[in-house]
């Protein structure tokens, strides 16, 4: 259970990491919590490992225009104890709480989570339900690739090895949104058997005007139903709307089966999850538009 | 291929060359001999090697020794000072309420929850078992290291036996 050898590099900012990088058999090391489970097991053997962890550049969380910005280097933890993200985008202060144990978190980036795209993870569904943006620093400029189109399967992402995850974009939430994060593992602080993250959009008149449901452990990679969402928008998100929509997108999953769950199981709770997360991010967008009205 | 690191741990300042495949987990119980720092899984879940980076629980078993460079490490060797023979109150409160058995979870959970000192009062027995949940213990059943841990938070020496709601 010890690494097989490497060389190492600590580079201070981004263009650094990418030299670094262009390199073959190069790998970026962000949190460790990851990677270095597999280079113990020696299930990766890189010749160079590029610590970005000093790139001071990656490490924030501000607001610009009423959008969030996180460097890819910020920690879960910091994540989790941010009052802007807590008051702006519950989803993701909820989520985030589900990531393993406080130590794991105090290591672990949310880059690293994302461009690792393990399936059960709670981050690329959070960042699918918030439509989120990822810019990519590449060795010929910066590209942004939109949450939808960045994870591609098991553990593979639209990231090429030379490139570099550098921040996460997320979008303004206008007021009349809830938000809902639910996940049921075997025990607290493992991976995700199912779970279902939930943003909602309501007008003035508490119509449906936008909705994102986002699958965790339905496939390969986080799913977003649009079966579910096509019927939530226009309506008022009663039980009943509620219920049917879970109904029609529950017909078109197909979730995998494991030593942890069937496929029949996984289904059932995901139904579960998807009523009451639907029902609690409802009640939270109605409160939200009060809260807003009172307010004024 | 070995590199330098200089490393504040438990307050001393060392510097040594590494090669950068060694573990932190390594690093402070072979070449340091601290060998406080357990280690049971080697891939971060049983939280038996846990210590304090800069302030913050880590599993040392996921961090190489080179990432600490310019950093400051604590390991529970830092809570006691065997000169003067007393122990932290966190480790008095584990030893009166039977908190270990094998002991080999117990530097894992002391450097986590000590982290946790400013706000142990406050603590409900699910927050505390929420932040128990990263550290395996295969004998005591947590009962007693929840009970230790409210008594260290209560005002007093640490002795009392912390009730379990
Ligand atoms: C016991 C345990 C329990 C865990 N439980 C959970 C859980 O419940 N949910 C969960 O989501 N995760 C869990 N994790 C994983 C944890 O969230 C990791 O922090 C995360 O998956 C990877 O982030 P990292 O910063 O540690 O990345 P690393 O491990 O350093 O890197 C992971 C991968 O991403 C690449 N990479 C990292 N950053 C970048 C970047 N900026 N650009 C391009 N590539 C990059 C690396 O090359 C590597 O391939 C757990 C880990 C452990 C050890
Ligand atoms: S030895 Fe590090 S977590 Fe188990
Ligand atoms: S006391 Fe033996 S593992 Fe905890």
């Amino acid at each position: 259970m010890k690494p097989a050898p490497f060389d190492y590099i600590a580079p201070t900012d981004i263009s650094g990491v990418l030299d670094a990088v262009a390199v073959e058999d190069a790998k970026i090391l962000a949190g460790g919590q990851s990677l270095v489970p597999m280079l113990n097991f020696r299930l990766a053997r890189p010749a160079l490992l590029v610590d970005i962890t000093r790139v001071h550049d990656l490490r924030h969380l501000r607001r610009v225009d009423g959008r969030l910005h996180i460097g890819a280097v910020t920690t879960h933890t910091d994540v989790e104890h941010s009052p802007l993200v807590r008051e702006h985008w519950p989803l993701l202060s909820d989520a985030v709480r589900h990531i393993g144990h406080s130590q794991i978190r105090n290591a672990g980036t949310i880059g690293g989570s994302l461009a690792h795209a393990d399936p059960a993870a709670e981050l690329p569904a959070v960042m699918l339900a918030l439509d989120a943006q990822m810019t990519i620093a590449t060795g010929s400029g910066n590209r942004t690739v939109p949450a939808r189109d960045f994870f591609h399967g098991y553990l593979q992402t639209a990231l090429a090895p030379d490139e570099l995850l550098t921040e996460i974009v997320l979008p303004h939430l206008p007021t009349g949104s809830g938000a809902d994060f639910s996940e049921i593992a075997r025990r607290s602080g493992d991976f995700a058997l199912a779970g279902v993250a939930v943003q909602l959009q309501t007008s003035t008149d508490g119509i449906c005007t936008s909705a994102a449901v986002a699958l965790i452990g339905a496939g390969p990679v986080p799913l977003r139903s649009h079966a579910a969402e096509q019927r939530l928008i226009g309506s008022e998100l009663t039980s009943g709307d509620i219920a049917e929509c879970v109904q029609s997108a529950c017909l078109g999953l197909n979730p995998p089966a494991d030593l942890h769950g069937s496929a029949d199981y996984r289904r059932r709770i995901l139904a579960a999850q998807m009523q009451a997360g639907l029902e609690r991010a409802a009640m939270l967008a109605t409160a939200d538009r009060r809260g807003h009205d009172h307010a004024r | 291929m070995t590199m330098h690191v200089d490393v504040e741990i438990n307050g001393v300042r060392h510097r040594r060359e590494v090669e950068p495949r060694t573990l932190l987990s390594d690093f402070l119980r072979h070449d340091l001999g601290l060998t406080g720092t357990h280690v049971g899984c080697e891939h971060g879940v049983c939280g038996a090697c846990t210590v304090q980076v800069d302030g913050r629980p880590v599993r040392s078993c996921l961090v190489l020794a080179v990432q600490t460079h310019g950093r400051s490490v604590r390991t529970v060797e830092d809570l006691s000072d065997p000169e003067d023979d007393v122990m932290h109150p966190l480790q008095e409160a584990f030893h009166a309420n039977h908190a270990l058995q094998c002991g080999f979870c117990t530097p894992g959970i002391l450097m986590t929850i000590e982290a946790l000192s400013a706000d142990l009062a406050e603590m409900s027995d699910a927050a505390i078992l929420e932040a128990l949940s990263g550290n395996l213990c295969r004998c005591t059943g947590y009962r007693n290291i929840v009970c230790a841990i409210r008594a260290a938070g209560e005002p007093g020496d640490g002795e009392g036996t912390g009730s379990w709601a």
